[in-house]
């Protein structure tokens, strides 16, 4: 695969939400609105991006026996760099995302690409693949976020879209209306791609 | 064939690097961190205060309210606000344990009398869409004004004097309950909360 082709496929052949069902657990939690979904999203690219980093530079030095303690001290490292950053430069969205900021450490999102690709690839496809993968993430965050703050609360990135008379459809933003939307989605994206072929 | 030494070097060096990088790292965000906590302290303060143009978070004194399950102290800050140095309100902040999930902690501000003059919610978990509409001011401005004389602590539901919120009379009982026991508890002790430091007048 050339690296366009690595960076693509984040978005929609190999997404993580929506075609490996990796990293669920966040990707279901914090989308109750567009904006937790993004700064969630982003939050878990830099860690994506410096986990593969430093795995595909390491990849020669780690042995095998030992190379899954070692990518989850790194990938803890970064996240705890990242829930402090947030937290000093950032507060209002640390305060939103709260424990969902830790638990990027247990996300198999970054372990699966840390483990399946940057420990078997040079250092360039590592990052061009963690940017495609995260931004990827990001937006199946984004999207799934909208679906949920649009219907849940009637506005769209904190702006009121349906106006004030609109009757919220609760169901959205509380946990069921997670599944709902993520399977309304995931729906959607198998007939678009089954009409494609 | 991996020989244990290798296995056992490369774990601790990956692992003193990382804790290098995240001892660098708190080092820097130590000071911005402890700014922000402080900045919310402040802002809820200046929320729930009469009037005060000190620093009511370094006007404070901690109180002994109960003990906890393990017999140890459970202490209580009271942070006071002053306008060129006369009293003019008293905040301190009581949790609510009996709302509809988890904790809701509360910013209460009264003036020296005992009327209320403010409550903000400082954190909760209450269903976003039903019980969070504690957080909102038409809710909060039911508190102003009201003190263990003049109020029946007890939402409408119940009898009382509160509003409570459709679809969710819960988290609101439980708000109005905890802010009820504080202002119990400032009545007890005002002497004590009241009282001035020693040294460090404002």
């Amino acid at each position: 695969m050339t690296l366009g082709q690595e960076f693509r496929k984040g978005f929609w052949r190999h997404n993580a939400v929506f075609r490996l069902l990796l990293g669920l657990c966040p990707a279901l939690a914090v989308t109750t609105s567009a904006e937790n979904g993004i700064g969630m999203g982003l939050a878990t690219t830099f860690v994506l991006v410096c986990s593969n980093i430093v795995v595909s530079s390491l990849r020669k030095v780690i042995p095998a026996k030992v190379r899954i303690p070692s990518f989850i001290v790194v990938i803890a490292s970064f996240v705890t760099v990242v829930q402090l950053c947030m937290e000093a430069y950032f507060y209002d969205l640390y305060k939103a995302l709260g424990i969902f900021i830790p638990l990027i450490v247990v996300n198999c999102l970054i372990l699966g690409r840390a483990e399946a690709f940057a420990s078997k690839n040079r250092l360039a496809p590592a990052v061009v693949d963690g940017v495609g993968m995260g931004l990827g993430f990001t937006l199946a965050l984004f999207v799934l976020g909208s679906v949920r703050e649009l219907f849940g609360s009637g506005a769209l990135l904190g702006y009121s879209v349906f106006g004030p008379d609109y009757q919220p459809l609760l169901l959205m933003i509380l946990p069921p209306g997670a599944f709902i939307a993520m399977g309304i989605l995931l729906a959607a994206m198998n007939k678009f791609d089954a009409r494609r072929k | 064939m991996n020989s244990m030494p290798r296995l056992v070097l490369v774990l601790t060096l990956i692992t003193a690097g990382a804790g290098l990088i995240l001892s660098l790292v708190e080092s820097v965000t130590r000071e911005p961190i402890a700014e922000q906590r402080r900045l919310e302290t402040l802002r809820a303060l200046q929320a729930v205060l009469p009037p005060a143009n000190n620093s009511p978070d370094q006007d404070t004194v901690q109180l002994v309210t109960g003990k906890d399950k393990r017999g140890r102290d459970v202490l209580r800050t009271f942070f006071r606000g002053r306008q060129d140095g006369t009293l003019s309100g008293v905040a301190f902040k009581v949790v609510a344990p009996d709302g509809y999930s988890g904790n809701i902690e509360v910013m209460v501000g009264i003036a020296p009398g005992g009327t209320v003059a403010g409550i903000e919610i400082l954190s909760h978990a209450e269903t976003p869409g039903l019980g969070d509409k504690i957080t909102l001011p038409s809710f909060k401005a039911n508190f102003a004004g009201k003190n263990l004389g003049n109020a029946d602590w007890r939402v409408k539901k119940d009898g009382g004097s509160f509003d409570q919120i459709t679809g969710a009379t819960i988290s609101p009982r439980a708000v109005v309950g905890a802010v009820r026991k504080g202002l119990e508890f400032y009545r007890d002790h005002r002497d004590q909360v009241l009282v001035e430091n020693r040294g460090d007048k404002p």
